[in-house]
């Protein structure tokens, strides 16, 4: 093996129960280079640096640091062997201040006691070699975001880094920040630190990174060297899959021109004057990668969360829903993505998980209507097939693709017109997938419905949706009927980096 | 099918460790299963029935009320208070007092609600405080001399059964339905099982915490009353420490701690065991020392066993 390679990810592959998230996938790092590594949301860039931090034991394959072979790591390997990772959420405990967090867990002593003057000499040291001004007094709370990375840095050098990861760090901070983040980068790769970066910033990644390495589907796809590709042409590898047309057809049998929800300049929430129109019978997918905002505008529509500013107007009427109950008397359901957390209630029994909504319009006197609850829930269970012995059975004991069903039937049963999807077919299986976007088509076509559909598949998301509205960083970049749908521009409108100042710490 | 069974067993379960207690201690002391003795024997857990009601349903919520005791001991004071210092109608006072023990619950559902305060400090407060305001109504001292009326609550009989006992049970009737045939009810399972989901689904979670503390502020008052006519005496210390005892019922009947899961039936059997076993320790002459240690070893047993089910569920 070539010695000039300071770590060599080779041939690893990952698989969990039923998926494999990273399929011979070969990563080769230069001393003093920056190795930018990008791919769309899932395309496996997180469990690949898990591999090299020990968080995540890969299945087959082989770890080399240093011309050292490794099966797999474990964090304090890594840390031995100089590899440290700067997360998105940093580390810190936000009490202590600058100096104790770069010791933290390894504090200079004298004696018994710890030597606060010797860590903050030390720590003055290492944040000049980075040449930040950072007192090493000032409590880590008071520092900005930014700064707080810095500590992590000089962190991570503290501890004799040589091979740096950096998971997305330019997304928690402010334009000037990312300039000095920059600068720090850079000095760090003169030198002769080497440093993964990942990024979906695509300009980023031409400014910074000698090469290029694309990952897609956990699979990697090509290596590139930065000076000598185009961004057109990275963008193609990062989407490039061939689209296999398994999606069911739709019938235009509604007039699409009935506008059920209109939102005008909506502020708040992270995110910033979002205008779109959901018309009845239609779906209108929301694009963007994680963290664009879209399940943030969803909490906005539904009242889970309130907007600062603009109108929202539903089928003709100003609304401000206060809370998700307002939000769902008029009509608007929300179907959650984390199905485990926010949608089912995994103890309670299909039938009232289907009813939970409407309880307090049917009862008389607070007194429920035992008979109407199951004929509810009886015929949810027809029209939408739902599989189980019995409606009392509890919601947990069903796949997650009934699960679906079952808060799918809630929303039905609670009348709603329009029906907010995030992510309608995270974890199911896809058999079960299928039938859920038949299912979706019902709603709009047999039903009426408007639906909302939040989508990170590029797959889903142009397989299914009437329009495309994209988002990138709490700001809408752009917006697509169906004949222009291509995951290039999807993708290029999702990674455009909100280039405004002013941007909260 | 296999959790099925284990779900089955632990319903069941508290009705079998009921059943061995029972014919222990009428193998030690035949006296123990006297229709008489069992009787006394319901009669002496009846307050901690009736505070059981709102206490479940507090703790299906996940959290939990330390005031119930001080409630009890505040509600002594005052309603003795209205009836002999103030020479207040019996019916009138009872009104009142229950109405002011509800709204004592309605201040901790303002806390934890709307404040946002940890259940366990916001009712420890209440508890503190209201034990503080009892005694400065009675300046420390007992008050005596109820209407002879005011004795049948706690001192009365429908022909052999002690009018307590009724209001117990009449009590548990109220919880149960309340539970399995209100939409309250759902609620409160929605809530303790999943806070996120259930405010998703449309629940206003805040309000469903307001109604509940503000049900076991009322239920700690109803005790508190029969408590009263029951020592014919109101006294400042009268509640002391019920909470827990009360806590003990609940989740020894198989209420999780961690909320979403419970039936009334079981905090019927869970009550009865604390009755049978402080009921039967007595019979057996064992010092009350020991039988505060066997009710901790109860109490840690009961919530031992339910947390050991989640942990296997997660694993």
């Amino acid at each position: 093996m070539s010695k000039e390679y300071v770590l060599q990810l080779q041939h690893i592959r990952k698989e969990y129960p039923g998926v494999v998230a990273l399929k011979d996938v070969t990563l080769e790092l230069k001393q003093g280079e920056i190795l930018a590594l990008i791919g769309e949301n899932g395309a496996g860039k997180s469990t690949l640096i898990k591999c090299c931090s020990g968080a995540v034991v890969p299945t087959s394959g082989k770890i080399v640091v240093n011309g050292k072979e490794f099966e797999s790591m474990t964090p304090q390997l890594a840390a031995e062997n100089g590899i440290a990772i700067i997360y998105q959420e940093f580390n810190n405990v936000k009490e202590l201040t600058a100096a104790e967090n770069l010791f933290l867990g390894r504090p200079i002593k004298k004696g018994i006691v710890i030597d606060k003057k010797a860590m903050e000499r030390e720590a003055d040291k290492a944040f000049e070699q980075l040449r930040i001004k950072i007192d090493p007094k000032s409590l880590m709370k008071n520092l900005t975001v930014g700064y707080q990375q810095m500590v992590e840095i000089a962190k991570a050098l503290q501890q004799d880094a040589k091979i740096l990861i950096m998971d997305e760090p330019s997304a928690p901070l402010t334009s000037a920040e990312v300039e000095s983040m920059f600068r720090v980068v850079e000095r760090l790769r003169s030198e002769g630190i080497s440093i993964i970066y990942i990024s979906h910033r695509l300009e980023e990644i031409y400014r910074l990174s000698d090469r290029i390495l694309v990952l897609r589907d956990g699979e990697y796809v090509k290596t590139l060297v930065t000076k000598e590709s185009e961004i057109q042409e990275l963008i193609k590898l990062m989407v490039g899959r061939e689209l296999t047309e398994n999606y069911p057809l739709r019938s235009d049998c509604i007039k699409k021109d009935e506008v059920v929800l209109e939102l005008q300049d909506v502020c708040g929430n992270g995110d910033e004057k979002i205008s779109l129109t959901v018309r009845k019978g239609e779906i209108l997918g929301l694009g963007g990668l994680v963290g664009a905002g879209r399940t943030e505008l969803a909490e906005m529509i539904f009242g889970a969360a309130h907007k600062k500013s603009g109108q929202m107007i539903f089928r003709g009427q100003e609304i401000n829903p206060k809370s998700p109950r307002e939000a769902i008397d008029l009509g608007i359901a929300l179907v959650p993505e984390d199905r485990k957390r926010h949608g089912a209630m995994l103890g309670i029994s299909i039938k009232n998980n289907i009813n939970m909504p409407i309880y307090a319009k049917n009862a008389t006197l607070s007194v429920i209507n035992t008979k109407a609850e199951m004929q509810t829930a009886e015929k949810y269970r027809k029209s939408l097939a739902i599989k189980t012995p019995t409606l009392h059975q509890l919601i947990k004991n069903l796949s997650g693709g009934n699960q679906q069903k079952v808060i799918l039937a809630r929303w039905l049963a609670a009348n709603s017109e329009l029906i907010i999807f995030d992510e309608p077919t995270r974890g199911i299986d896809v058999g079960a997938k299928y039938e859920i976007y038949k299912l979706m088509n019902y709603l709009v076509e047999k039903e009426g419905k408007a639906i909302l559909m939040i989508s990170s598949e590029m797959e889903e998301l142009m397989g299914m949706s009437d329009r495309i509205v994209v988002l990138s960083e709490g700001r809408m970049t752009g917006e697509l009927k169906k004949e222009d749908f291509s995951q290039e521009t999807i993708m290029e409108y999702a990674s455009v980096a909100n280039t405004e100042e002013g941007k909260t710490v | 099918m296999k959790e099925k069974v284990v779900y089955q067993l632990k319903d069941k379960a508290i009705w079998v460790v009921l059943a061995v207690l029972v014919v222990a201690f009428s193998i030690a002391n035949p006296r123990f299963l006297t229709p008489s003795n069992q009787l006394t024997l319901l009669r002496q857990v009846s307050m901690y029935g009736i505070a059981s009601i709102g206490m479940t349903f507090v703790i299906l919520l996940g959290d939990i009320d330390l005031a119930t005791g001080s409630i009890i001991s505040f509600v002594n004071i005052l309603c003795a208070y209205l009836m002999v210092n103030m020479g207040m109608n019996m019916v009138l006072a009872i009104v009142i007092t229950l109405i002011i023990s509800t709204l004592i619950g309605t201040l901790n559902g303002f806390m934890v609600s709307t404040i946002g305060m940890p259940a366990l400090i916001a009712t420890f407060a209440t508890q503190t405080a209201f034990q503080g305001i009892a005694l400065i109504i009675c300046g420390g001292l007992p008050i005596n001399g109820f209407t002879e009326k005011f004795k049948i609550f706690g001192q009365g009989y429908v022909g052999i059964v002690p009018v307590p006992v009724i209001i117990m049970i009449a009590c548990f009737a109220v919880g149960s339905f309340i539970l399995n045939k209100t939409y309250f009810g759902r609620y409160f399972y929605a809530v303790g099982g999943n806070i996120e989901a259930a405010k998703l689904s449309g629940i206003r979670v805040g309000r469903t915490k307001y109604l509940v503390f503000s049900i076991s502020g009322f239920f700690a008052g109803l005790a508190g009353i029969v408590m009263l006519s029951r020592t014919n005496s109101g006294m400042s210390n009268a509640g002391l420490g019920y909470e827990f005892e009360v806590i003990t019922c609940v989740v020894l009947g198989g209420v999780s701690v961690t909320g979403g899961y419970g039936k009334m039936s079981g905090v019927v059997a869970g009550t009865c065991i604390i009755g049978a076993l402080k009921n039967g320790m007595v019979l057996m002459n064992i010092n009350s020392y020991i039988q505060s240690i066997v009710l901790g070893v109860v109490l840690a047993l009961a919530v031992g066993f339910d947390c050991i089910q989640k942990k296997r569920q997660t694993t």
